[in-house]
């Protein structure tokens, strides 16, 4: 019985890489042939000499660098202050900020639509770096908060006794002790942006379409070996940034929660 | 300390950028939903949107009580099928000593919703990998003899997508509670002659209920919101709320429009009334 729970468990998180792979190095593999003839790498030459592959990659790769930057820089004071401090309103900032995490991007995405046609930020990069941000920042701002609240002020206050600077202190002192939760926290908002479809199909207009808008308009009837090669092109960065984290990944993984 | 800058000047850009985008965001929705449509100079405030989707009457709205009843019937079982695999899972890790299944269970998580619908496309449709391998065991004979588990119309491929794509989200909450439980309870049980059955029925599940409850409706809320995964397994007819209410937002037709703002807002309402049930919950478990 336990080998086959784990024999599950590592079939659906292995089988879909290994089918991405197959299917993205054959071509003419259609039914009833139970397995690929031909292997060939022609496909995925096609695939990545489109400049549209290539510059959805990049555009998302800007987008989602942009928003772990915002997101890093807003969390951090605000982290700060939920994870070491009581203060009234503490609750309501909480609240807050939870609050994003349970409205639909649905509904944000079609408000945001409006609003930002109206002030010219619809189909620009900056537009829909906002509209991530608003998914992503909660996040940010949880993972921090956890880390604070573990976090000893006296090492700040030993600092301070022997005479170092507010700069020192906060270079010195606390952004070493925060590295690895602002390592986490950040990759997460890279990972949330990056995996975005809603918000960038909504805010984006046409005008910004990245990897995961590339992969649902192909997986909504395309080639299956294109379909492939832009999964497994989407699916790298999460996969790289999960081999290098996994110990950090196993304390924090449930609050990047279902995002993406 | 000198340095210690006030808790609210901290919080204040954060939750200036949250509360101005969310809050612009929902009172362009809510006008729009009420027929204000100030690009085309339409600023008369009107319910007929409103009307025109509840009485099930509209070009959006003749579809809305069929929507909701598939959405309801998605997120219902979907929630269901992985609370319960969810809940067997978290009991077997939590007798593993073993990081790695840990790890394992962590990067399914991680392994996002569109890629992990695609996935099943490819394995699912009727030319799909598992058609192939069963017209080469010799079971049918051409892709239309296999059943239809993906783009159906009760929402298999669906249900099937996040019942097994929720497991760790849910697995993590109870693995967390079980670890946090002193092993006492479950030793007293045992010295006291309760069998593996016993102890998991009387004294583990008691324990996670609470949390994993909270956890499940949380769940519910996103796949009743979620609209890549219902627009890719899923088929025109019937279709889910979150689908209808896109398909006529980005309609050309004005009309059509506020309804899909209206489903959108239905939507939300729905959604944090299960939220606040869930935090409800959560705060009675502390």
């Amino acid at each position: 019985m336990k080998y086959l729970v784990r024999a599950l468990l590592y079939v659906v998180l292995v089988a879909p890489l290994a089918l991405f792979i197959v299917y993205s190095f054959t071509e003419g593999w259609f039914f009833p042939a139970p397995f690929p003839s031909e292997w060939t790498t022609t496909t995925f030459q096609r695939t990545m000499d489109d400049p549209r592959t290539l510059g959805g990659m990049w555009q998302g790769f800007v987008i989602a660098v942009i928003v772990s930057l915002l997101s890093l820089i807003l969390a951090f004071p605000a982290a700060r202050a939920l994870g070491l401090r009581q203060f009234r309103g503490r609750q309501i900032a909480w609240l807050m900020l939870f609050l994003p995490t349970v409205v639909p991007p649905l509904a944000i995405g079609m408000g945001l639509n409006i609003l930002f046609l109206r002030v010219g930020l619809a189909g620009t990069i900056m537009g829909v770096s906002l509209a991530h941000l608003i998914s992503t920042l909660p996040y940010t701002v949880f993972t921090l908060s956890s880390a604070f609240a573990r976090y000893d002020e006296n090492y700040e206050h030993q600092a301070l006794a022997l005479g170092a600077n507010p700069m020192q202190i906060f270079f010195n002192i606390t952004l070493r002790m925060m590295t690895p939760s602002l390592v986490v926290a950040t990759l997460f908002a890279f990972l949330v942006s990056w995996s975005q479809y809603l918000l960038t199909l909504l805010i984006g207009g046409g005008k910004i379409i990245t990897l995961p808008v590339l992969l649902f308009t192909a997986a909504s009837g395309g080639n299956p070996s294109t379909i492939a090669i832009k999964s497994l092109l989407f699916i790298l960065p999460p996969a790289l940034v999960i081999a290098f984290t996994a110990r950090e990944l196993n304390r924090h993984g449930n609050e990047i929660r279902e995002q993406y | 300390m000198k340095f210690r800058p006030s808790p609210y000047l901290a919080l204040a850009p954060a939750l200036i950028v949250i509360t101005v985008m969310l809050g612009a965001s929902l009172f362009y929705a809510v006008l729009e939903s009420f027929g204000i449509i100030r690009v085309i100079g339409q600023d008369a405030l009107s319910l007929d949107a409103y009307r025109d989707v509840l009485s099930g009457t509209g070009a959006a709205g003749g579809e809305f009580w069929v929507s909701l009843g598939f959405s309801l019937w998605v997120s219902a079982a979907s929630t269901i099928f992985s609370s319960a695999l969810a809940l067997m899972a978290a009991v077997w890790l939590s007798s593993q000593k073993n990081q790695a299944d840990t790890l394992a269970i962590n990067g399914h998580l991680a392994f996002p919703h569109l890629a992990w619908a695609t996935a099943l496309l490819l394995l699912f449709s009727q030319s799909g990998i598992l058609a192939r391998w069963a017209a080469a065991l010799g079971w049918i004979d051409v892709p239309a003899d296999f059943p239809i588990l993906v783009r159906d119309s009760f929402g298999v491929g669906i249900i099937l997508h996040y019942s097994i794509k929720e497991i760790p989200f849910l697995a993590l909450i109870v693995l967390g509670v079980l670890r946090s439980q002193p092993v006492g309870y479950d030793v007293v049980a045992e010295n006291l002659g309760a069998s593996r059955w016993q102890r998991l029925r009387y004294v583990m599940i008691p324990q996670v209920m609470p949390a994993l409850f909270a956890g499940a409706l949380l769940v519910f809320g996103l796949i009743f919101s979620s609209y890549e995964v219902p627009a890719l397994l899923g088929i025109g007819y019937p279709r889910a709320l979150p689908v209808l209410a896109l398909r006529f937002f980005l309609d050309p037709d004005l009309r059509a429009r506020s309804e899909g703002m209206v489903i959108s807002l239905i939507i939300t309402l729905i959604v944090l009334a299960v939220a606040v049930v869930s935090l409800k919950l959560e705060e009675r478990k502390e």
